[in-house]
């Protein structure tokens, strides 16, 4: 995994409330067998219409909001399952934070295992940012903060290991492996219920 | 020792190295579940990394989400419909096969979806740690285990360690004091507390259910209440095991048996939270106010009494959004409302009781016209159970369709979808947008009021026909 310091991004805002994985990425799209392709996919029905043209009222299509890494969302972004295509469709799109007042459990997990950032900010930073689309911040993840355009520094707490994992590039998997020797030492030692 | 948490003495038993300020806990997980949608990929890095799963005593795989209920299709008559869907079911055949997992496969006699074999099979049992890749893993916390859904890249973890790094969540007790009126099922009480708590009212936390009205629920709804904590954000919900616990599991295919099964409940017995133990919140409801009710909304909390009306959200954007999609306005009654297709089935209501409820219902009636019931067993066993009781012949006789195991129409992914602008009465557990299908409108309730407005095409209470 590379390393992962900033994002510095014009935002694209979708102001609304408890968006859940479903519309992150329908559930049709889960007969895949690999992570790679799903940005297509991303927010199928409410980027394509009927037959299938994009729905220029959609703020992902919009003509500025082209190229920006930094999704603004209200509040419970990534609610209902654990499918980890829903980070897998938001990067492969190019989205690489997602910033709401409030971010569920499974999908945060998720998220920080793929290097996309979950920022949560409070009320008064998230309705400056949901009112002013196309924000140029930097979301600083070695200082934990969100930089806006006004100069507001906003502080955001992140898991203090996945974020030391996503600034050196580290595998958890290879960390977990490397505690295989207490695990052994558990598995000879406990009974279980 | 200071009195402690059901959760709290679970967490510690699989801790194998605590968490620091820096480093999360290295949990132990006795049961991993997988299913064909989120295991691919996490196979696919156990390959590339050149590991075996480190414990394939501990792991069982099936196939339920995107496989078809149509007979002709399970059993091989005719080709399986959606082509992807076929893929992922023999590359989970491959996968378990090269990396020695026990696998249920499409035509086994044990197979079904995942929340409702293993509890079948007595796999789910206290005290255990047990995951999944999919966020109804919390229904094993029915047992007073500690259950929760995780991400691909997670079950590649499981596969390879058989541990997870999690931070330790905190506590949330729902005390549900008296006991559901008649007509009111565990279905109408989980969205209740959902309901009251909102959607992420439950966010970081493990819910302890609790309380008499808790204690009088059956296994079988228990793990109803328990599926469902998910939508209330919740990381897993759990209810202390007793007798009715200890009762369900006794005889069945991997329950402890003989000497082992005695020593089992001594142990399983101690495997609730101490008098003083505190949570870090607690709400209570009382039961005996339950009425059933039903979803209005794009959301499980969007939820109201089926008699009352449709919350009136003038000014509110998203409510409004939602009651556009579903074709709703603020002040409208739910009953009366027509559906198009009901749907009784899941890992939330596709249990044998959830069927012999909508059997009292269905039995000696017919379905409506124009309406399409599909029915949906959980298991193949529960399916070979119901036809041996005579309630499939119900079904038939009043016009449902009566299918193979699977995930099925709880969301659109193997073949059993709703088309767009329908309205679909379902027992499952998620009415987002689009989640039976591209367009369609859900509306979740218990498999009561599912048979009941089956039998009327409109919202019906089924207190009127019980």
């Amino acid at each position: 995994m590379q390393p992962l310091r900033k994002v510095s991004s014009r935002t694209v805002v979708l102001p609304f409330t408890h968006i859940d994985t479903d519309q992150i990425i329908p559930a049709r799209f889960l007969t895949t067998t690999t992570r790679e392709g799903l940005g297509r996919q991303l927010f199928s029905d409410w980027r394509y219409r009927a037959d299938g043209t994009p729905d220029p009222d959609f703020p992902l299509n919009r003509p500025e909001a082209q190229g920006c890494e930094v999704l603004v969302a209200g509040r419970n972004f990534g609610c209902g399952s654990s499918r980890e295509h829903a980070p897998w469709a938001l990067l492969d799109y190019g989205i690489r934070a997602v910033i709401s007042t409030e971010i569920a459990d499974i999908f945060r997990g998720n998220a920080l295992k793929n290097g996309l950032l979950p920022v949560t900010v409070d009320e008064s930073i998230a309705a400056w940012l949901l009112a002013h689309p196309g924000a140029a911040v930097t979301v600083d993840l070695e200082n934990a903060c969100v930089v806006l355009p006004t100069g507001v520094s906003a502080a955001f707490e992140i898991e203090s290991f996945a974020r030391h994992c996503l600034l050196h590039g580290i595998d958890q998997l290879g960390y977990l492996r490397g505690k295989l020797p207490e695990i052994e030492r558990y598995e000879s030692t406990h009974a279980g219920f | 020792m200071p009195p402690s948490t059901l959760f709290e003495k679970v967490w510690q038993a699989h801790e194998v190295v605590p968490e620091t300020a820096d480093t999360p806990a290295v949990l132990y997980i006795d049961l991993h579940l997988v299913h064909e949608v989120t295991s691919p990929q996490a196979f696919s890095a156990l390959r590339a990394l050149k590991l075996p799963v480190r414990r394939p005593e501990r792991t069982l795989a099936t196939m339920d989400h995107s496989t078809p209920t149509a007979s002709d299709q399970v059993f091989g008559r005719v080709p399986i419909k959606v082509d992807a869907a076929a893929r992922q079911v023999r590359q989970l055949e491959q996968n378990a096969a090269e990396f020695g997992v026990e696998l249920f496969g499409l035509r086994d006699a044990r197979r079904g979806i995942v929340h409702v074999i293993s509890p079948e099979l007595g796999a789910s049992r206290p005290g255990m740690t047990i995951v999944c890749g999919d966020s109804h893993t919390s229904t094993h916390g029915a047992f007073g285990a500690l259950a929760f859904g995780i991400g691909s890249t997670e079950v590649g973890h499981v596969l390879a360690t058989q541990c997870l790094l999690q931070r330790k969540p905190k506590t949330f007790a729902v005390n549900v004091e008296g006991r559901l009126p008649a007509g009111v099922t565990a279905k109408d009480l989980i969205l209740a507390i959902i309901g009251r708590i909102g959607v992420s009212g439950g966010t970081g936390h493990v819910v302890e259910y609790r309380g008499e009205g808790i204690r009088a629920l059956s296994m079988e709804e228990r793990m109803t209440v328990c599926n469902m904590s998910i939508e209330a954000g919740a990381r897993a919900g759990m209810i202390a095991p007793d007798e009715t616990t200890f009762e369900y599991l006794k005889g069945r295919p991997r329950a402890p048996a003989g000497r082992d099964w005695e020593a089992a409940v001594q142990r399983w017995t101690l495997l609730e939270s101490d008098a003083g133990a505190v949570f870090d919140r607690s709400i209570d409801i009382d039961g005996g106010a339950i009425e059933p009710m039903i979803t209005y909304g794009t959301n499980p909390g969007m939820v109201v009494p089926i008699t009352a009306a449709i919350p009136d959200c003038a000014g509110d954007a998203v409510a409004g959004k939602a009651l556009g999609y579903m074709g709703f306005h603020g002040g409208d009654a739910m009953l009366g409302k027509p559906v198009n297709t009901v749907f009784i089935g899941s890992c939330t209501n596709g249990r044998l009781t959830d069927l012999q409820a909508a059997a009292t219902v269905l039995k000696g009636r017919k379905v409506a016209p124009g309406v399409h019931l599909l029915i949906v067993p959980g298991s193949q066993q529960i399916k070979r159970d119901a036809e041996a009781a005579g309630l499939a012949d119900i079904f038939k006789t009043a016009g449902a369709d009566w299918r193979e195991s699977g995930c099925s129409m709880c969301l659109g992914m193997n073949g059993d979808t709703v088309a767009a602008g329908q309205y679909s009465l379902s027992t499952s557990n998620r009415n987002f947008e689009g989640r039976q299908g591209a367009g369609a409108r859900t509306l979740l309730a218990s498999p009561l009021t599912a048979a009941a407005s089956a039998v009327r095409g409109r919202i019906t209470d089924p207190r009127e026909l019980l």
